[in-house]
């Protein structure tokens, strides 16, 4: 079960317990389900973007560069992005534990 | 002070609704709810109030446009009754946990089945546990004037819920009445414009309705509780303000010559006219009998209540609905719940009448006072009793 | 008619799609899941000026356990059946209130969200009922073609063949019975100014319906197939690929209808075998040839009715061309 924090009571709890701080998901981590990790290979990279729009977490982000990097705190390790990724630039690894 | 006209009470409500410049109506036909909606389409096709009149296609749908509606920050008002009621049922639990002050009206109305257009509160009645204040009218004028103070009440800060007002089919909804017509400038003195604490807006995202993992839901309904339960407050002074303004006073609880009565009968709705012209023959003959009627249903007003019948010796309530497999009627069931901690409860029976628009007349009224009377004074077991039932 | 706006917009491009993330990491979707892609492709293209109405279902699971939510734009759930009711009331009250000027005069996009089962099956009275009242909003039927929130029972649907908890292939049986209902269709049954499919692997074809739905005066329907690994069955990494096939093969085709006029977005007159399609995915796998002979034939009689649709150029022509 997920460790929730900043569980309050009723009383501080907004109307019809509302959440108002937006995008406040972002606490949780979900790169703690992944079993396998994205590695990219710079050097491929073309950097099109298509690890980026196909990514279901919007784990990826432009870096200044034109590069794409995978935030590996959301990564869910789907393998979507190395699917897809027109040059084979980026592989999948297993996670040591 | 306004003027005072012959009008049908469910064109009077939408009158006042009107005077309440709602924002948004959601509005599906059912008798015999049906007139207030079709006075408010016209009232918004002639441009005297400028509001969306959406006509949808199902009450499930009225209430969730409501509650969309009023989560953007708009006054949102509806209007149904009985097999419409029941189809909400889903969605009222959340008006009200979301905490949206919807305003609506019940024109009360039996349960199907045999499907029956007629007066009974049986559709309330279902719908006791939904979060909502509720408030039961006993003629036109106080329908009326309850319009305006439900708005008043439920979009008060320290509120915030949704509000139903009770008023019974046919024999109130379609009966032409004497009724005292708000002035638009009081109206306006009385209900400020609504200020929505949170609302749906890109400016300020929020989340509403997410999902209540364990950790939190019991803390949510108890906020809706608490919110309902000391809402009664509010209740009370918005009544006393109404009172000031326009010359017409409310409580929760309302008494019919009950000084030293030591037998009380129970009503809520239209039928309480009827027993108080039966509290009338009764005193005439010498009898102390008194008449207690319930206005305010939720928040249950247990010390107004316990106030008003403390003195008596035997309590007669009349329900026009069954608490199935229970035995007797819901306000048989709240009242004898509210008064089981005194050391010194009255006697309290029973009487079903008035099921899907079958008369009571004042005969009845008679006869229950007679028959719970009687029962206690030779110590039968206070149980409960159809009356005008053909049993063979 | 198309308002100069939306004629005037000629799409997104590639390398210049909007960055902002309106669904934020940290959501709960199962890995690979094709409907919180699409969701997030969905509110890129429309910016943050909008309202969001979500059906009970994965989305609204996913994006929304207290104390977090995943949105960043305005979000409210209600129930299951009723997302497009909720969005009638808000488009509604956005109206009256900056009509009455409580509040400030904005073009804000009202966003129903719904899976296929609170769409097609549970939803499908109010949604019919907003799309013939003409609320000025966008309803997206995120179709993963099951009940894949309450562990992938059969919706209307689920197509023909598929396994589901609830349409299990047995002795008897060979899955889901009944072939899939088309919603967008019955969208378009009430001449709405616009309806669309889409698929998350076309993204481009996605955000640019999207944006033209929110440029557009009055209800749009889009249908979006949203690939699910967990409820169809394939690896987490195919979800793209899966979208892909499903266009080539036909069985989901890339359409849009404006006005009544339909126009098919992605060609279709040479597709691949639905073999192609069905051969991946774990929920078809208990299918012999004969029931995926039947599945082609279906899938080829539908593909020629809508090029028939597009030939006659809109549905006001195909009905006079029987006379």
């Amino acid at each position: 079960m997920v460790k929730i924090d900043a569980i309050m009571g009723w009383k501080k709890l907004n109307l019809g317990a509302a959440i108002t701080e937006p995008g406040s998901a972002s606490l949780f981590k979900t790169g703690s389900w992944r079993t396998q990790r994205p590695i990219l290979d710079k050097e491929a990279c073309i950097r099109c973007g298509r690890c980026w729009i196909y990514c279901p977490e919007a784990a990826y982000s432009p870096n200044g560069d034109g590069y794409f990097i995978c935030n590996l705190d959301y990564c869910k390790g789907c393998g979507i992005c190395a699917e897809e990724c027109p040059v084979g630039a980026i592989t999948m690894v297993l996670e040591e534990i | 002070m306004g003027k005072r006209i012959g009008i049908e009470v469910s064109i009077a409500v939408a009158e006042a609704v009107k005077l309440c410049d709602v924002d948004v109506i959601s509005a599906y036909p059912i008798t015999p709810q049906t007139h207030i909606v079709e006075r408010l389409s016209e009232i918004v096709a002639d441009g005297e109030l400028d509001a969306e009149f959406i006509p949808v296609e199902s009450e499930h749908t009225a209430i969730s446009v409501a509650a969309g509606a009023s989560a953007t920050g708009a006054r949102v008002y509806t209007a149904t009754s009985a097999q419409g009621l029941a189809l909400m049922h889903e969605i009222l639990f959340i008006v009200s946990s979301m905490r949206l002050p919807v305003v609506m009206t019940v024109a009360n109305r039996a349960l199907s089945a045999p499907i029956s257009i007629w007066c009974d509160h049986s559709d309330i009645m279902a719908e006791r546990d939904i979060g909502w204040i509720q408030t039961f009218a006993i003629n036109g004028q106080e329908t009326y004037d309850l319009t305006f103070h439900a708005f008043r009440v439920a979009e008060d800060h320290r509120v915030l819920l949704p509000a139903v007002v009770n008023f019974d089919g046919f024999t109130l909804t379609h009966v032409i009445e004497p009724i005292e017509m708000a002035e638009k400038e009081a109206v306006d003195r009385y209900l400020p414009p609504f200020q929505p604490k949170l609302r749906l807006d890109p400016d300020h995202p929020i989340t509403m309705g997410p999902v209540g993992v364990p950790e939190i839901y019991s803390e949510a309904r108890r906020q809706l509780e608490v919110s309902l339960l000391s809402s009664k407050k509010v209740i009370v002074e918005a009544w006393e303000e109404f009172g000031r303004i326009f010359g017409r006073y409310y409580h929760p609880i309302e008494t019919y010559r009950t000084e030293d009565a030591s037998t009380i009968l129970i009503t809520m709705g239209s039928a309480t006219e009827t027993a108080m012209l039966a509290v009338d023959s009764l005193r005439d003959k010498g009898q102390k009998v008194g008449l207690v009627y319930i206005r305010l249903w939720r928040p249950f007003p247990h010390e107004e209540f316990f106030e008003a019948v403390k003195e008596a010796k035997v309590i007669a309530v009349l329900d026009r609905a069954i608490s199935y497999g229970m035995g007797g009627g819901p306000v048989f069931s709240e009242v004898k719940a509210s008064l089981y901690n005194l050391t010194q409860r009255p006697y309290i029976k029973n009487f079903v009448a008035g099921l899907g628009g079958r008369d009571i007349p004042i005969e009845n009224f008679i006869e229950m006072v007679d028959r719970a009377e009687f029962s206690a004074a030779n110590g039968l077991p206070p149980t409960y009793e159809h009356l005008d039932v053909r049993e063979e | 008619m198309l308002p100069a706006e939306a004629k005037e917009f000629t799409g997104f491009k590639a390398r210049e799609l909007p960055e902002g993330e309106y669904l934020v990491p940290g959501h709960r979707a199962c890995q690979g899941c094709g409907a919180a892609l699409a969701i997030r492709m969905v509110t890129k293209a429309l910016g943050n000026r909008i309202i969001i109405a979500n059906a009970t279902g994965c989305i609204e699971i996913i994006s929304s356990a207290f104390p977090q939510t995943a949105w960043a734009v305005p979000w409210i759930h209600v129930a299951f059946e009723n997302a497009a009711a909720v969005a009638s009331g808000i488009e509604a009250a956005l109206k009256v209130l900056m009509r009455k000027g409580k509040i400030k005069k904005e073009k804000i996009t009202v966003l129903a969200v719904a899976g296929d089962g609170g769409t097609a099956d549970i939803g499908l009275q109010a949604l019919s009922g907003a799309l013939e009242r003409g609320h000025d909003f966008i309803y997206i039927c995120l179709d993963n073609e099951a009940y894949m929130n309450t562990g992938i029972q059969r919706s209307s649907s689920t197509p023909y063949g598929a396994r589901t908890t609830t349409s299990p292939p047995g002795k008897k049986g060979i899955g889901q019975v009944t072939w899939k209902k088309n919603v967008a269709m019955i969208a378009a049954a009430h001449s709405i100014p616009y309806v669309a499919t889409v698929c998350p692997t076309y993204y481009l074809d996605l955000m640019n319906k999207v944006k033209k739905a929110s440029l557009i005066t009055g209800p749009a329907y889009i249908h979006c197939l949203s690939p699910c690994p967990t409820g169809w069955r394939y690896g987490t990494n195919l979800t793209i690929k899966i979208g892909r096939l499903a266009v080539e093969t036909g069985v989901f085709p890339l359409y849009e209808i404006v006005d009544g006029r339909v126009k098919i977005t992605h060609p279709i007159r040479r597709l691949k075998p639905v073999k192609d399609y069905l051969q991946l995915q774990g929920r078809f796998r208990h299918l012999g040839d004969e029931h995926i002979h039947e599945i082609q034939e279906r899938v080829n009689k539908e593909v020629a009715k809508l090029i028939a649709l597009e030939k006659f150029g809109s549905f006001y022509k195909t009905a006079l061309s029987y006379f």
